[in-house]
């Protein structure tokens, strides 16, 4: 509301200023169009070609030519851009065959590491099983001889249990049994 | 105030008073030389002109800052239109298009501030402009074609009987496109003023005041809309012109 109301009376004002100027112009109807009232066109038409002018020349000398230029610079800047990102593009193409290839090498590299390992290895699991196949057999033939001594040993005190419990046996039976034959015996039937 | 405009005669408008001519320091004669409202708002646009692509380019940035992406859509914005309306060979006549353009277009948006003085709106201006791109074309199109320029007029695509017939039509047409060129942007400027105006003066009725600041609002923008529209016309128009003159032939 506020805001009507001053314009109204900025209305007003300008409404005086109308007045006056239509006495200056032989009293003509305020309510023509001003701008159909000829006597300001002089006035209208210079200054207007002096704004023109003025425009023109800002253009002209400093504002086209600056603008012009940025844009030149800006599609330059783009195009080398451009330029640039597809060499690096290119760069990056190589990098990766070129990463591509060490990488397959070094899978050739540690297969072949890995193949020698493994063999290396076999030769020393070989040795070290013959070397312990030599030892258990070592072994066992002194474990057969411990056995053959203790069978044999054992086969001998049967020998003589049987004897001594014969002669025993015999004498207790009240005979008297010479030693040689009752051990002769014994013996013999030990072989039977 | 108000009421005393209500109380005299019922409403009373104004609408055209915002278009008179009046000096700025006193007196009451307007001699050609007189420094007026017309003045001052010549002188505005010039400086708004001036910041917005002086100023505001002053960074020359590759990347540009806001003020200088908005300067340089305006210059892409007329360099294409003359280029895509009339032609590669018209771009050396873009320095004098864009400046027609810039002043149009921001002696419009000046006149859209409340109590400015709307220089576009008079006939005086807008005439000068339109006989600016009249002579400017005709001259142009006689001193490039000479006399080849003449088969503007006649319609060499029409049937032989039709071509008098047309080269009248054309002849007419053409002389009128200045009439036309100059009242469509002084008509409109002057239109939306006066209406944005009147639908003012209804709000000194309170029951009213509601609806007509609305109307005034939606008139506003409608105005901001055709301030950019008529410039544009007007810019395009040109360079279809231009188009004439350096191609006379259909």
């Amino acid at each position: 509301m506020a805001d009507t109301t001053e314009s109204h009376g900025a209305d007003g004002a300008t409404d005086a200023a109308h007045g006056a100027a239509d006495a200056a112009h032989g009293g003509a109807e305020a309510v023509g169009m001003p701008q159909l009232d000829f006597s300001t066109f002089p006035n209208q038409i210079f200054w207007l070609i002096v704004a023109l002018i003025a425009i023109y020349m800002i253009l002209n000398k400093v504002a086209l030519p600056r603008i012009a230029s940025v844009l030149a610079d800006r599609q330059g800047a783009i195009t080398s851009d451009i330029a640039a990102a597809e060499e690096l593009k290119l760069k990056a193409v190589e990098a990766e065959a070129a990463y591509e290839k060490a990488l397959a090498s070094a899978r050739a590299e540690s297969a072949e590491i890995i193949a020698a390992a493994r063999q290396e290895i076999q030769v020393e699991l070989d040795e070290a099983i013959a070397k312990a196949d030599a030892e258990i057999s070592e072994r066992a033939a002194q474990s057969e001889k411990a056995i053959g001594e203790i069978q044999a040993g054992a086969m001998e005190s049967v020998e003589a249990v049987a004897k001594s419990t014969a002669g025993e046996i015999v004498s207790a039976l009240g005979l008297s049994a010479d030693r040689a034959a009752v051990d002769g015996a014994v013996a013999a039937r030990l072989k039977g | 105030m108000a009421d005393e405009v209500y109380k005299d005669d019922g409403l009373v408008f104004h609408p055209m008073d915002q278009f008179i001519v009046t000096p700025l320091f006193g007196g009451t004669e307007v001699h050609w030389y007189t420094i007026t409202n017309v003045t001052l708002w010549l002188a505005l646009a010039v400086a708004a002109i001036a910041a917005m692509m002086v100023f505001g380019t002053r960074g020359r940035a590759t990347v540009p800052s806001k003020s200088q992406s908005i300067a340089e859509l305006a210059y892409t914005f007329i360099h294409k239109m003359v280029e895509d309306v009339a032609g590669k060979d018209a771009l050396k006549f873009f320095p004098y298009i864009m400046t027609l353009f810039m002043f149009i277009v921001f002696a419009n948006f000046l006149g859209l501030i409340p109590m400015a003085f709307t220089t576009t709106s008079h006939i005086a201006v807008t005439a000068v402009l339109a006989m600016g791109v009249f002579l400017t074309v005709t001259i142009l199109g006689f001193v490039k074609n000479g006399a080849g320029f003449l088969g503007l007029f006649w319609v060499s695509s029409a049937p032989l009987p039709l071509r008098p017939v047309l080269a009248v039509i054309e002849i007419i047409s053409y002389f009128v496109r200045p009439v036309s060129h100059s009242i469509r942007l002084a008509g409109n400027m002057m239109a939306g003023h006066a209406v944005l105006k009147v639908f003012a003066g209804f709000a000194a009725i309170t029951a009213v005041a509601p609806i007509s600041v609305l109307a005034v609002t939606a008139m506003y923008g409608l105005e901001v809309l055709v301030s950019f529209i008529q410039a544009y016309v007007f810019t395009i128009l040109t360079c279809v012109y231009l188009k004439d003159a350096l191609h006379p032939h259909h």
